[in-house]
């Protein structure tokens, strides 16, 4: 697809002639971490299929792409990317960046897991290749990981390979009284085990029939896909996944609305008043987690706690950015380290 | 490594030495670190499904240690029973079951690291997510460039409470590619489906009586697992397309001895190999499914051409090819002709839109032919990241990258590469 092609050579350039560079994508998850970056040049990659074999389970896409036509595109051959952002208008090149796995984790692991191969434009306004083609691959160091989740802050992201899957035959929702942990032992490879302190929500993904199976050794009943707690200022937590629980507790006693990814140990909160999000933030790091603003909460700081191994995290940026012009802010490094809260 | 480094020493970390890429292989004169001391396993939560281990835990040992919970160490490579845990890590290790579950970096949480100059750190961690980058991610494959692994943190996966494992037998090695892409094709992604050819198959049966068919041209050893109902399911779909692409036999496996019948068949193959010539180069390479069979002829006709007898024995359903090359290192100039060979090979695997090492790593062995899949600005960024963690250039120098990846730095003939 030489369109994609061409506006990747634009953004690079763009990026070489810009002091500051604030990527972009459809704006979905703007308020995730720290600020973006003010008096910045608009950087976008460009949408598009640019190949795709389902034989290959693999597809290459501009980043600019939104995760919801890819799925439509994906879908007609019977597959799917795990990718999950919580709203599909999302690019795909932004939801890897900003690096929120999606509620299957569970059973599909981590964002990270899902791309094989990244190209991107360098600060100096190169265009980088990292990871590689195949399904499988050790052939130099793993950019692709590295990417994922830096918001932009070692390079923008035009073009990425990710890794496909078979759509599942069934994929259901149960619901039951039963604790998340008796769910977790009666099931095998759940999709997700959510609970909102007062119901276990289930989905299962499958054959039908080991999915029916599943649901009645588990006690489960039919539900609505769950939704993830609304307000104005919304965060996920991040916390030793044994702590849950505790976490729930003290979540329920601040009046915080939240839903907690068992096994996992993500847990999505959201409020109506933005002091309650930092209180939140304390349960948080009482439990020896941290809170990741997501939306709203303009007061509070992006991530609330310096990177870690913030030395050696400087060092890569610099490697990668050695003026610190790609999307300044957004991680606490550098100057920026100083002022977490 | 503090005294390596007060004494400005270059080092390089050894697990085991079962690396096929020469990444431990100790170059100029290096400090060799040897990890095979350390092989406590020091907890294991089995509600959590997490254990810490030390670098020096074989890889078998680990998934035996924790096998009374009902839980095992996903990646399998074929030396499990010989290789370290950091080892694996270092190379960011496979193995036949990584198809469905991934390879090594999928199930490493968490790494206490020791960098070059000394200090100490902790990658990655036990929670879901961290702020900022995946140092992790990064170390993981890295071949001892940055750093050395002290603990390492790995998730465990429940047993499956179904497996079936199938051996599928093919007049034609067409037909059975062709059977991978179509298992793919119909929505399955076996837990593994390996390939072999005729003559591994006739040497592997001659050595361990595994129940192979000896007139077999190819067989596809076949596993699906998880839940009753898909299992069942995925084994007719298997077979339908097997049959449909002209497999002479469908055998599933009745009982578990017959199931570890089949695997050892497997497993033993390069053990297997002495039996035909006293040495083997064993090649790692990986190239889109879907042109398995183009590679695969263009490798036979290749080593026709050198009078190179050649196997195949591989991880086809994702791509991943290990031709092996059998010969006897005391024939005048086999050692160029094995090399011509092997490179060819290579260049084949990238043309088709290939990798250079699918679970081996670049070590040594690769490091030159780098340049084949990335160009000079592609190098530029490993080689700053590599030089982020390790600074003073002393770990593991002279692997994976080759002279002259730095911008500006000046290129010249690499040296010493041919192991």
């Amino acid at each position: 697809m030489p369109d994609v092609i061409a506006a990747e050579e634009a953004v690079a350039e763009a990026v070489a002639r810009a002091d500051r560079v604030d990527p972009q994508g459809s704006g979905t998850h703007r308020e995730v971490g720290g600020p973006p970056p003010v008096d910045a040049v608009a950087v976008r990659a460009p949408a598009g299929i640019v190949a795709y074999d389902p034989a290959d389970l693999t597809v290459c896409v501009g980043a600019g792409t939104t995760v919801r036509d890819l799925q439509a595109e994906l879908a007609t051959a019977g597959q799917e990317c795990a990718l999950d952002p919580r709203d599909d208008r999302a690019t795909v090149g932004g939801t890897l960046a900003t690096g929120l796995s999606g509620l299957r984790r569970l059973r599909v692991g981590p964002l990270r897991d899902q791309v094989l191969e990244v190209r991107f434009a360098t600060a100096e306004g190169r265009l980088v290749r990292g990871g590689g083609p195949t399904v499988k691959n050790v052939t130099g160091y793993d950019l692709p990981r590295l990417l994922v989740g830096s918001l932009g802050t070692l390079g923008v992201l035009t073009r990425v390979i990710l890794r496909c899957r078979p759509l599942p035959a069934v994929a259901w929702w149960g619901s039951t009284d039963a604790s998340p942990t008796d769910v977790r032992a009666a099931c095998f490879r759940p999709s997700a085990i959510l609970s909102d302190g007062d119901a276990t929500t289930v989905l299962l993904e499958g054959h039908g029939d080991d999915v029916d199976a599943q649901a009645r050794a588990a006690g489960l009943v039919a539900c609505e896909p769950p939704a993830l707690p609304s307000g104005q200022h919304c965060g996920r937590i991040a916390a030793p996944p044994s702590t849950l629980t505790a976490l729930g507790a003290a979540l329920d006693e601040l009046g915080v609305r939240w839903l907690a990814e068992h096994g996992v140990g993500t847990v999505h909160v959201a409020t109506d008043e933005e002091e309650q999000l930092a209180r939140a933030r304390g349960a948080a790091h009482a439990v020896g987690g941290w809170l990741l603003r997501e939306a709203g909460a303009p007061n509070l700081d992006g991530h609330g706690v310096p990177l870690p191994n913030h030395a050696l995290a400087e060092r890569v940026r610099v490697a990668f950015d050695p003026t610190g012009k790609l999307a300044p802010g957004r991680l606490p490094l550098g100057r920026a380290a100083g002022a977490v809260a | 490594m503090r005294i390596a480094a007060e004494h400005d020493r270059p080092f390089v970390a050894r697990g085991s030495g079962t690396g096929l890429a020469g990444g431990a292989t100790p170059v100029g004169r290096p400090v060799v670190i040897v990890t095979t001391h350390l092989t406590r396993v020091l907890s294991v939560d089995p509600v959590d499904r997490v254990a810490w281990v030390e670098p020096g835990v074989l890889n078998l040992d680990l998934s035996r240690a924790v096998r009374h919970y009902g839980l095992s160490y996903a990646p399998d490579p074929s030396s499990q029973a010989a290789c370290t845990i950091g080892g694996n890590v270092a190379t960011n290790a496979g193995g036949p079951h990584c198809l469905a579950s991934g390879v090594t970096s999928a199930h490493v949480l968490a790494i206490d690291v020791v960098l070059a100059d000394g200090s100490v750190a902790r990658l990655g961690g036990l929670l879901p997510d961290q702020p900022g980058y995946d140092l992790r991610g990064c170390f993981v494959g890295s071949e001892g460039t940055m750093g050395i692994a002290t603990g390492i943190a790995v998730r465990l996966t429940p047993d499956p409470p179904a497996v079936r494992t199938m051996l599928l037998d093919f007049a034609a090695i067409d037909d059975a590619a062709a059977t991978v892409s179509g298992i793919i094709a119909a929505g399955i992604v076996p837990a593994a489906l390996e390939m072999m050819d005729a003559a591994i198959t006739r040497v592997v049966e001659d050595f361990c009586g595994a129940g192979y068919p000896r007139d077999a041209a190819a067989v596809l050893l076949v596993e699906v697992d998880g839940l009753e109902a898909g299992v069942a399911a995925d084994v007719r779909t298997i077979e339908e397309v097997a049959r449909a692409h002209g497999a002479r036999g469908v055998r599933t496996a009745a009982d578990e001895a017959e199931r570890a019948l089949l695997w050892k068949g497997r497993k033993s193959a390069f053990g297997a190999i002495a039996r035909i010539a006293p040495d083997y180069y064993l090649h790692d390479a990986v190239v889109p499914r879907t042109r398995l069979v183009e590679v695969l002829r263009r490798i036979v006709d290749v080593c026709a051409a050198e009078q190179i007898p050649v196997m195949n024995v591989f991880h086809a359903g994702d791509g991943n090819l290990h031709p092996l090359l059998a010969f006897d290192a005391r024939e005048p100039g086999i050692w160029e002709r094995v090399k011509r060979v092997g490179d060819e090979i290579l260049r084949t695997c990238i043309e088709a839109g290939g990798v250079l090492s699918g679970e081996h790593g670049i070590g040594l062995e690769k490091r030159d032919a780098m340049p084949l899949v990335f160009g000079p600005d592609d190098l530029d960024v490993q080689a700053r990241l590599r030089d982020a963690f390790d600074p003073a250039g002393r770990a593991n120098p002279d692997k994976v990258l080759p002279r002259g990846s730095r911008c500006g730095e000046v290129g010249r003939v690499p040296e010493g590469a041919w192991i």
